[in-house]
């Protein structure tokens, strides 16, 4: 058992010459890398802000820094969906992105009528102004993308 | 040091960060892999931002406070610290022009990282 564990790296470094680069795991991901790129960087800031909110202010605006900290989470949870491969990612991708947009478009809303409520600093308020209106335009291009390649999964028969 | 250190030696790191993003979107755009003019660009980002990080660490000692939440500006600081080695990565692993373009965004978001970090050190507070 340990020695197949030791001997697969080496019998994939082995096949690799002779597979091509587009084949496989490693497969490129194409323009759908710069989608998980930009959502990873939407994790980090999201993920950035929260904690300094929470740790600074959260008496402020308690319920929305909550939701600052779980948005930030599903974030993180829908890059990492999106950057692996598989049926179960590909349903927590839908998931995550679906609670996205519902978010940002809720708490978009709410925040336009009730200020006290959702601040102006969290991800979501206004419709993700304070991050050029990214949180609103991803969902949905992951929403795009997702479906192209769930298109491709039926081709392929996987 | 001056008090004025932080303020233009930020701008000068947008400045950079804004031309190393947008190298690296044009040479996406012309077909390229990442390559050493656009991995280049993104090291000129990290190296200035690490001399930043050098910087605020030592500015206070000095007499030159942030007039906003410290925690604030390290947490951007130190995320845009991660986030370029980040991209390089991807880089280096995954050779297609849509890399280089993963690149550009990383630098450009790192620009806005910057601009954000300049508010909360000079006018935050205000």
């Amino acid at each position: 058992m340990q020695s197949l564990l030791a001997l697969s790296p080496n019998l994939e470094a082995m096949q690799s010459p002779t597979t091509p680069p587009n084949s496989g795991r490693t497969r490129s991901r194409g323009i759908g890398g710069v989608l998980i790129a930009v959502y990873g960087v939407l994790a980090l800031a999201a993920t950035g802000r929260s904690f300094v909110q929470i740790a600074t202010k959260f008496d402020h605006a308690p319920l929305a820094y909550v939701l600052s900290a779980v948005s930030a989470i599903v974030y993180i949870v829908a890059t990492i969906a999106l950057f692996r491969r598989g049926p179960v990612w590909y349903r927590v991708a839908w998931v995550t992105i679906s609670f996205e947009l519902v978010g940002v478009l809720l708490v978009g809303l709410l925040s336009v009528f009730d200020g006290q409520l959702f601040p102006s600093d969290t991800v979501w308020s206004v419709f993700g102004r304070g991050y050029l209106f990214i949180p609103l335009v991803l969902p949905v291009l992951g929403m795009v993308w997702l479906s192209t390649r769930g298109r491709d999964h039926v081709e392929s028969g996987a | 040091m001056r008090d004025d250190v932080i303020e233009w030696f930020t701008w000068l790191q947008v400045v950079v960060a804004v031309a190393a993003g947008i190298v690296c979107l044009v040479l996406s755009v012309a077909g390229k892999v990442p390559n050493d003019y656009s991995l280049g660009a993104l090291f000129a980002v990290e190296l200035l931002l690490v001399a930043q990080l050098i910087v605020a660490v030592i500015a206070p000692a000095v007499g030159n406070n942030a007039t906003g939440s410290p925690l604030e500006f390290y947490t951007y600081l130190v995320s845009a610290v991660i986030l370029i080695p980040l991209a390089a990565f991807w880089g280096l692993v995954e050779r297609t022009r849509w890399s280089t373009m993963i690149l550009g965004v990383a630098a450009l978001a790192v620009a806005i990282m910057l601009y954000r970090m300049l508010q909360i050190w000079t006018v935050q507070g205000a």
